[in-house]
C-alpha cells in the first residue's frame, strides 16, 4: 500500500484570498438579508400562510441531504474497503460537517424567533421527529469528529473501523430522520410515507457525492495537485450509480402515489399540470439531475474524465435542487383538502393552488448557506492535514 | 449564575448601597390600586421568576386569578399621560422599562403582551 | 320589533341560556381532564352573505390586519363547499379544531404546541420559535404564522412577530365561564348555527345533540378526534 501524505493548503495566496473574500461577501449579504427579515418579519419574503416553507428550506434541507451523502466517500474506503476512496476520507468527513453546519445555519437564521434558539436546546418534544433530528445533527457532529480524529491521530486508530462504521450507521438514520419530516405530513398528499425514506436516502448519496466531487476538483484544481483520471472514472460512475438509484426511488414513490385513491389530483399537478413545478421537475430534477448525468456517465462521450464529471456533478447539484424544490414547494402549493371530492373556496385561499415567488432576501438566505458550507471547508483544508498531496500514484487495487 | 446575579442586585437596590445608588436610581411612577402582589424587595428581586411561573401555569394548566398576572402587573403600573390616555408601559419613563434600562435588562414581552389596559394605545 | 329580529332576539337568548353551562373555574384551578370543550356547528343556518362570527372573532382577538390576505392571521374562516356533481352549495365556518390527537402537538420540537387538560388546543408563544412546523402537519390549516409586528393587542391575547397563532376558542372567556366569541356573534347577529359546551357533561345541550343526531368531523378519516362537529353536510 502506497502511504498518502497530507498536507495543509497555503493560505493568503491569491485564489485563496478571492474565494475567501467571495464566500465572505455572500455570508454578509445573506446576514443583511437574514437582518431584514428578522425586523420586519417575514412578510417581506414569499412565505405566506399557505407556502409557509420556502427558498430556506429548500437550501436547508438540500444541504442537510448532501451532508449525509458527502460522508459515503469516507464509509466507501473504511466500512467497505474500496483503498481507492480512503485518502479521501478526511475530506469526505470535514465536506459532510461543513454542509450540515451551513444547512443549519439556514434553517435556524429562518425561524421567526431565531433568538430562542436556547429553548430549542433545552424544551424537547420526544414525540417530535423535528426534535430527533435536531439531536441526531448534533450527535452527526460528535461521531464525525471522533471519526476524524481517529483517522487524523494514530494513537487512536484502534477505534478507527468503530467509528467508520458509526458514522455510516448514523448518517442513514439522519437522512431517514429528514425523510420522515416530511413523511410524516399525513395531510399533505405529495408526500407518500413509505417511500419518503428510501428516496431521501438515494438522493443524499447523489447530490452529497456530486459536492464533494465538487469540492475536491477546485481544491485540486487551484492548489495545483495531481489528481488520477483512473479515480475520475471511478467517481464518474459511482455517481452515475447513485443518480440511477435516485431515479428509481423517484419513479417509485409516483407510481404508488398514482395508485394510491385520492392522490391522483396532486401527482397531476406535480407531473403536467403545476406549471414552474412540473417544469422542475422534468426539466430540472428527471432531465438535468437524472438523465444527463447518467448519459454522460455511462454514455460514450469521448471527453476527459475529469470534464464528464465536472459536468454530471454540477447537474446532479443543478437537479437535486430541483428535486428538494419540487418536494417542499410543489407539496404545499398542492392545497389541504378539507372536503374530499368537493369544490372548496374562501378567504384564506382554500382549494386553490398556492403561488410561491421567492424574493431575493430568502434566496440570500440560502445562498449564505452554501456559502458558509464552502468557508468552513476552505479553512478546514487550509488549518488541517485534510488534502492528500498527490491523488496521481497508480492505485493499488481495481476492485470494483 | 443568574441567582447570584440576583442576590448582588437584591442587596444592591435594597440595603448596603441603597444610599450610593440613590442618586442614581431613576424614580419610578406610582402604581394605582392597591398593594403590590408582594413586598417590594420580593418583587425587586423575584419578579422574573413570578412571572415565568406564573405565564406557565396560566397558559399551560388554565390556572387563573392568582397572584403574579402580567395583566395585572399592567393595570397597576401603566399610567395616564396628560391627556388622560393611557400610556404604553414600554414608553421612557414608564415603570418596568425605567428599572430595566438601568439594570440593562430587555424583556421581550411587550412585543406581544398589551402595553396598556385598554384595547389600543 | 319585526318577527325576524325577534326570533334572532329569543335564539340569542336561547343560546346564552342553553350555554351558560360552562362555570369560571375558582382562582387558582387548573384546567380539568373531566371536561372537553367542543362545538356543534349546523350549516343548515350558517349563510352566505353572514360573517358574523368572523367578525366577531376579529373584533375579540384584536386581529386588526395588514390588508394584506396571504401573510394576516385568520383564526375562522367561512369555506364555500359546492359539489361538483349536482352543484349544490354549503357554507360552514373552520376554525382550529382543537383535536383529541393534535398533529401540530405531535410535530412540534419545542412543546410549544400543547393540548390543555380540557383539550383546548393552543400554541404557548413564550417557547415557540416560529419553525411553522405545526402549519405544515395541520389538515385544516387552522394555524397562521406571525408575519409582521403588532400593536394595539388585546390583553387577553398577547401576539406578536415571529411566533405561531390560530384559535383558542376563546380560552380567556371559557375560563371566566364564557363562551367563544364567534359563538356568541352567530347567536346575535347570525343565526344561531354554533352551538359551545363541554362533550364529557352528559347533561348539555351539545353532549346530547351529538348523542342523538348525526353529526360529522372534517377529515374524520385522519383520526385525529377534531371537538368540533358539523351538521348538515
Ligand atoms: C394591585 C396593584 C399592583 C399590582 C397588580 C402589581 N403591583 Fe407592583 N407595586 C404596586 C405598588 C402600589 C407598589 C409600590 C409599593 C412600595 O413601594 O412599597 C409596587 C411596587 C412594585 C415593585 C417595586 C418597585 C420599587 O419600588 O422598587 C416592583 C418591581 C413591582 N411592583 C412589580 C410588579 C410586577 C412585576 C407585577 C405583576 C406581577 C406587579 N408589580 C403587580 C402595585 C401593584
Ligand atoms: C410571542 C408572544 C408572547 C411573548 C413574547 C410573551 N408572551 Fe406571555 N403570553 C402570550 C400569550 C398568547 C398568552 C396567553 C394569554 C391568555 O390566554 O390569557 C400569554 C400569557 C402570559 C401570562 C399569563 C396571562 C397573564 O396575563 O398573566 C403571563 C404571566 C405571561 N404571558 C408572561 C410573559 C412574560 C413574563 C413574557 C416576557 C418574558 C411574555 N409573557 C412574553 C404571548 C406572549
Ligand atoms: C426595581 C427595578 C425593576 C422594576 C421596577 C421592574 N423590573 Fe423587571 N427586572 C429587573 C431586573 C434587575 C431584572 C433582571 C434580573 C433577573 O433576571 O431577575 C428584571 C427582569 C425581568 C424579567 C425577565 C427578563 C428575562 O429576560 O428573563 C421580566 C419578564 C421582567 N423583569 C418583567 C418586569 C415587568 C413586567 C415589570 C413592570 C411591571 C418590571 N419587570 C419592573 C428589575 C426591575
Amino acid at each position: 500500500m502506497i502511504k498518502t501524505v497530507y498536507s495543509e493548503v497555503k493560505p493568503y495566496t491569491r485564489g485563496w484570498l478571492a474565494l475567501v473574500g467571495g464566500l465572505t461577501a455572500v455570508i454578509l449579504a445573506a446576514l443583511f438579508a437574514v437582518h431584514t427579515m428578522e425586523h420586519q418579519g417575514h412578510w417581506v419574503t414569499g412565505m405566506t400562510n399557505q407556502v409557509v416553507w420556502g427558498m430556506p428550506h429548500v437550501f436547508a434541507v438540500f444541504l442537510i441531504v448532501a451532508a449525509s451523502g458527502a460522508l459515503n466517500v469516507a464509509s466507501m474506503g473504511s466500512v467497505f474497503g474500496r483503498e481507492a476512496y480512503q485518502p479521501l476520507a478526511r475530506l469526505s468527513g470535514l465536506v459532510a460537517m461543513a454542509l450540515l453546519a451551513g444547512g443549519l445555519a439556514v434553517l435556524v437564521l429562518d425561524l421567526g424567533r431565531p433568538d430562542r434558539l436556547v429553548v430549542a436546546m433545552t424544551h424537547f418534544n420526544f414525540k417530535s421527529i423535528f426534535a430527533w433530528n435536531v439531536i441526531l445533527y448534533s450527535g452527526f457532529f460528535a461521531v464525525i469528529g471522533i471519526y476524524m480524529w481517529t483517522m487524523m491521530d494514530w494513537t487512536a486508530r484502534r477505534f478507527y473501523k468503530p467509528a467508520a462504521l458509526a458514522a455510516f450507521l448514523w448518517r442513514l438514520i439522519l437522512t431517514t430522520g429528514t425523510g420522515c419530516i416530511f413523511g410524516f405530513l399525513a395531510a399533505r398528499e405529495a408526500y407518500g410515507a413509505a417511500m419518503m425514506a428510501p428516496l431521501f436516502i438515494a438522493h443524499s448519496f447523489a447530490i452529497g457525492l456530486a459536492m464533494f466531487v465538487l469540492v475536491l476538483l477546485v481544491a485540486y484544481k487551484m492548489t495545483r495537485r495531481p489528481l488520477s483520471d483512473e479515480l475520475l472514472g471511478r467517481l464518474l460512475r459511482l455517481l452515475g450509480l447513485f443518480v440511477a438509484a435516485n431515479l428509481y426511488f423517484m419513479a417509485a414513490l409516483h407510481l404508488t402515489q398514482l395508485y394510491f385513491a385520492g392522490r391522483s389530483g396532486v401527482e397531476a399537478f406535480i407531473l403536467w399540470e403545476g406549471g414552474t413545478v412540473t417544469s422542475l421537475f422534468w426539466l430540472g430534477q428527471v432531465g438535468l439531475g437524472g438523465i444527463m448525468p447518467l448519459i454522460i456517465a455511462f454514455g460514450g462521450c469521448g471527453h476527459a474524465p475529469r470534464k464528464r464529471l465536472t459536468m454530471a456533478s454540477i447537474l446532479v447539484v443543478a437537479g437535486g435542487l430541483a428535486q428538494i424544490h419540487v418536494l417542499i414547494i410543489g407539496g404545499q402549493a398542492w392545497p389541504l383538502d378539507l372536503f374530499p371530492g368537493m369544490e372548496v373556496s374562501s378567504s384564506f385561499a382554500d382549494g386553490r393552488i398556492h403561488a410561491y415567488t421567492p424574493t431575493l432576501l430568502e434566496t440570500l438566505l440560502g445562498l449564505g448557506g452554501v456559502a458558509i458550507s464552502l468557508l468552513i471547508t476552505v479553512i478546514g483544508v487550509t488549518a488541517l492535514r485534510i488534502l492528500p498531496t498527490d491523488l496521481a500514484p497508480s492505485t493499488p487495487d481495481r476492485m470494483e | 449564575m443568574t441567582l447570584l446575579a440576583r442576590l448582588l442586585l437584591g442587596l444592591m437596590l435594597t440595603v448596603t448601597a441603597a444610599a450610593a445608588f440613590a442618586a442614581d436610581f431613576p424614580a419610578l411612577p406610582k402604581a394605582r390600586g392597591g398593594d403590590c402582589v408582594a413586598a417590594a424587595p420580593v418583587m425587586r428581586r423575584d419578579h422574573a421568576d413570578m412571572l415565568k411561573h406564573q405565564r406557565d401555569d396560566t397558559l399551560r394548566r388554565g390556572i387563573r386569578g392568582v397572584k403574579a398576572s402580567l395583566k395585572d402587573c399592567v393595570a397597576c403600573h401603566s399610567t395616564d399621560g396628560a391627556d388622560a390616555k393611557p400610556v404604553p408601559i414600554t414608553a421612557p419613563g414608564q415603570f418596568c422599562q425605567t428599572c430595566h434600562a438601568y439594570v440593562a435588562a430587555k424583556p421581550d414581552c411587550f412585543e406581544c403582551h398589551a402595553t396598556t389596559t385598554g384595547a389600543a394605545p | 320589533m319585526t318577527e325576524v329580529s325577534r326570533r334572532h332576539l329569543l335564539l340569542a337568548s336561547g343560546a346564552v341560556l342553553i350555554t351558560r353551562a360552562a362555570q369560571a373555574r375558582a382562582p387558582g384551578e387548573a384546567a380539568s381532564p373531566s371536561q372537553r370543550w367542543g362545538l356543534l356547528i349546523d350549516t343548515a343556518k350558517c349563510d352566505s352573505g353572514c360573517t358574523a362570527c368572523i367578525d366577531g372573532c376579529k373584533a375579540e382577538m384584536g386581529l386588526t390586519g395588514h390588508d394584506r390576505p396571504l401573510t394576516d392571521a385568520q383564526y375562522i374562516r367561512k369555506l364555500t363547499v359546492k359539489d361538483p356533481m349536482d352543484g349544490n352549495t354549503h357554507f360552514l365556518p373552520v376554525m382550529c379544531q382543537h383535536c383529541a390527537k393534535p398533529a401540530c402537538v405531535d410535530v412540534c420540537p419545542t412543546g410549544a404546541s400543547m393540548k390543555r387538560a380540557d383539550g383546548i388546543v393552543l400554541v404557548d408563544r413564550h417557547i415557540c420559535i416560529g419553525c411553522r412546523y405545526c402549519m405544515m402537519a395541520c389538515p385544516y390549516k387552522a394555524r397562521s404564522f406571525t408575519h409582521e409586528e403588532q400593536s394595539g393587542q388585546k390583553p387577553h391575547l398577547p401576539r406578536g412577530k415571529g411566533t405561531v397563532e390560530g384559535c383558542t376558542l376563546c380560552v380567556h372567556r371559557i375560563d371566566a365561564g364564557g363562551q367563544p366569541a364567534c359563538v356568541e356573534a352567530c347567536a346575535t347577529k347570525g343565526k344561531g348555527a354554533m352551538l359551545f359546551g363541554d362533550l364529557k357533561d352528559p347533561g348539555s345541550t351539545i353532549a346530547r345533540r351529538v348523542a342523538a343526531e348525526a353529526t360529522t368531523r372534517i377529515r374524520a378519516d385522519l383520526g385525529l378526534g377534531p371537538a368540533v362537529r358539523y351538521q348538515g353536510i
